[in-house]
């Protein structure tokens, strides 16, 4: 896949009248350039060409925009692009509230918050697709221990992975799960580097603590949420391995990304389509991410 | 951001091992003296066969060794041949289909001419038809004839003292008598995890009664002048499925059964009908031997109850790839494979589920009942085989617009039309004339 990686932030450019001599000599920069040429520059170049040819195991054939046109009218790309952004959005929504919350909570003065620091951090180091596993057979509508759970007090659960309306919710749940611990670890350190003296101020002046909450820590969060968003949509929009593990776009197309129509296309040998695929998502992201970026860096800077 | 960089760092350090891993792979995959190394898919009945096969041979050449790869199935695994084969990275020789996914590895480029062999002559025409290309002969058979059809619980259809179907209105007749007995789901489907590729059984294995209504369909479904949305009795298939869907004869539990938790239900009489190939039977005997003696198999039922024949499939063969440098030992192989001894070793290491494609093979005469049932099939003379075997066009997204259909999520007038824009990727990608 196209790696789809942010262009650098336009502020280092504006800063850029601090000395423009570089610190080292410049063969020091041959061998990480020659990594980064072999490993992404070049890929992401070839890229482009093969979207624009009918690629299989005999050669290529120029063919033109014909694999975009293909790939607009796939029938359930439409659905696939809806369901990345109801998928993007909802992860780094629930993210960004869950995180900022947990983060409060565990950097306020608490029985074992180191403990409970770490055990909300866990879920970020598991393998991936080993989450997914784990929570298809945790999600199961039969044997499942939570519909087991739920029947235990009368309950009936829903198939939560293979009903059509519920898949993709429940992916996206687990992806919160998974993910919401690097969230978190980003606020703490937001708020742990808020000044003690803000708080102090705002007590003599006899504030509440949902009135210091929202006036004091929220507002000086905003380069910790700026973060927390980018990282998470970028996650979001291209997230694929949570969904093939789990449900690997179904029941049907009902939870397919644009990432995993992508593979799939890639399964089935349309080389040249999977590549003009990844250099729409490539840019997809691309168009969505850079404004958005630089949007909240510089409400940051302004401050 | 302090992670973009280290996360790169750590991305490329990850392409480099695997860059890496994949040139020793390179060193060790080819000509190490007196071993053959082989690919094979992951289940049941062909570890089975080749196990079998590479026993009896290892026995009578105590020098070679012969080493399984083992490899996923389904689309997945397509895609590791493909890009093995791609990259010079295939073993000494592979197990694959033969038929329409074996013309999709452009075998004139990536696989070597067989036709030239001498024990490629006790090879039936019949399975020469899906491996040829051309004047070219790519492979050879390992296995049995395989049917498409319903695999179905003796017990329950004689305790409920019904016929064999031999229409698909005599069939959803039975499924409604198993339906008001209560005691089971007439029909199982299974749509959990990699097991989607079952539902397409509906459409797939009613390539006979398409067949027997429309004699061209494959010739003209090639050439795109006939489609399955525009062709009734093409998409009877999908219209099959939706009517036992809608009518409530599907188990419950339909959306996350797998393949495998399926064939125990049919085992343990929670379900009737499973619409299945007969290489089922192997994995039946494989997890539960005593419960093979409990299943029959017809095939899927159409309108003429005087023409109710088979949809048949060929087994997989063995080719061998063009990056073979050293052949001579694979081509010794591929001749025993090809010999009646090869087919005396598949039938004593492992169960024979349908008659040899190699002249002079003989079947034990005593064989479970669905094989018996099976063979009545190719003893009247009443087989066809699957569109795959016929037309190198098969989409790739079929088993997933067959979940929806068997799911209630898009109709089969949709799905056939859905269907036949998929089609139209893969005729474009073999460079087909007319698409």
């Amino acid at each position: 896949m196209t790696t789809t990686a942010l262009p650098a932030p336009p502020r280092e450019r504006r800063r850029g009248h601090r000395s423009h001599r570089s610190h080292y000599p410049l063969w020091f920069y041959l061998p990480a350039g020659a990594v980064y040429g072999v490993l992404f520059i070049v890929p992401t170049v070839a890229s482009f060409y093969f979207a624009f040819t009918r690629w299989n195991m005999s050669g290529t054939e120029f063919i033109g925009l014909e694999n975009f046109a293909l790939f607009f009218s796939e029938p359930y790309l439409f659905q696939g692009l809806v369901n990345t952004f109801v998928y993007g959005l909802l992860t780094s929504g629930l993210k960004v509230v869950l995180g900022m919350l947990l983060a409060v909570f565990l950097t306020s003065q608490i029985i074992a918050r180191g403990y409970l620091r770490s055990v909300v951090f866990f879920p970020t180091l598991v393998s991936t697709v080993g989450v997914g596993i784990t929570f298809t057979v945790l999600l199961d509508p039969g044997d499942g221990l939570v519909n087991q759970a739920l029947a235990a007090v009368g309950i009936a659960g829903p198939g939560w992975l293979t009903d059509p309306d519920l898949a993709l919710i429940s992916v996206a749940f687990v992806d919160v799960w998974k993910g919401v611990g690097l969230a978190t670890l980003i606020y703490i350190a937001g708020v742990v580097a808020i000044p003690q003296e803000y708080f102090e101020a705002a007590e003599v002046d006899g504030a509440s603590g949902f009135q210091r909450l929202r006036h004091i820590t929220l507002p000086l969060l905003r380069p910790a949420t700026a973060t927390v968003i980018v990282l998470s949509l970028i996650g979001g929009l291209r997230s694929f391995d949570l969904i093939w593990a789990m449900t690997q776009g179904g029941p049907g197309f009902t939870s397919d990304v644009v990432a995993s129509v992508i593979f799939k296309q890639y399964q089935a040998g349309f080389w040249g389509l999977s590549s003009a695929g990844n250099v729409v998502l490539f840019l997809l992201v691309a168009a969505l991410m850079v404004p958005l970026y630089w949007k909240l860096n510089r409400k940051e800077v302004e401050r | 951001m302090l992670t973009t960089p280290l996360r790169r760092a750590a991305a490329g350090a990850a392409a480099l091992a695997a860059g890496l891993a994949t040139l020793t792979g390179c060193s060790t995959g080819g000509g190490d003296e007196g071993t053959l190394n082989i690919l094979i898919d992951n289940s049941e009945a062909t570890g089975q066969l080749m196990q079998a096969l590479a026993d009896a041979y290892t026995e009578a050449h105590p020098d070679v060794e012969i080493e399984l790869e083992l490899r996923p199935g389904g689309s997945e695994g397509d895609n590791i041949v493909k890009t093995r084969l791609q990259t010079g990275d295939m073993p000494d020789l592979f197990f694959y289909n033969s038929g329409s996914l074996l013309q999709a590895l452009a075998p004139d480029q990536t696989l070597v001419d067989l036709a030239g062999e001498s024990y490629m002559d006790a090879v039936t025409d019949t399975f020469k038809d899906g491996v040829r290309a051309g004047d070219a002969l790519y492979g050879v058979p390992v296995g049995h004839a395989v049917g498409g059809g319903v695999l179905y619980d003796l017990a329950a259809y004689e305790e409920l003292g019904l016929e064999v179907p031999t229409t698909w209105d005599a069939f959803m007749a039975n499924n409604r008598a198993i339906l008001d007995a209560g005691n089971a789901a007439p029909v199982i489907q299974t749509y959990g995890t990699e097991s989607a590729w079952t539902s397409q059984l509906f459409i797939l294995a009613d390539n006979y009664n398409v067949l027997a209504a429309e004699p061209d369909w494959a010739e003209a479904y090639t050439a795109n002048e006939a489609h399955f949305a525009d062709t009734p009795a093409a998409a009877a298939g999908f219209e099959h499925l939706q009517e036992v869907a809608e009518a409530g004869y599907l188990n419950e539990d339909f959306a996350s059964l797998t393949y495998a938790e399926g064939l125990a239900a049919l085992a343990a009489g929670e379900g009737v009908h499973y619409p299945m190939l007969t290489t089922a039977l192997t994995e039946i005997e494989a997890t539960d031997p005593e419960a093979l003696d409990g299943v029959g198999f017809f095939a899927l039922p159409g309108t003429d109850p005087a023409n109710a024949g088979l949809t048949t499939w060929l087994p997989g063969g063995l080719y061998l790839p063009q990056s073979n440098e050293d052949p001579g030992p694979a081509q010794d192989f591929l001749a025993f494979v090809a010999s009646t001894e090869g087919c005396d070793a598949q039938t004593a290491g492992a169960s024979v589920i349908g008659p040899y494609f190699i002249d002079g093979c003989t079947v034990p005469e005593d064989v479970p009942p669905a094989v018996a049932q099976l063979q009545t099939y190719f003893d009247a003379g009443l087989t066809a085989p699957a569109l795959e075997f016929l037309s190198p066009v098969k989409g790739p997204a079929l088993e997933q617009i067959t979940v929806e259909v068997g799911s209630g999520i898009r109709s089969a007038a949709d799905a056939a039309a859905l269907y036949d824009e998929d089609v139209k990727k893969q005729a474009q990608q073999l460079g087909l004339e007319g698409w």
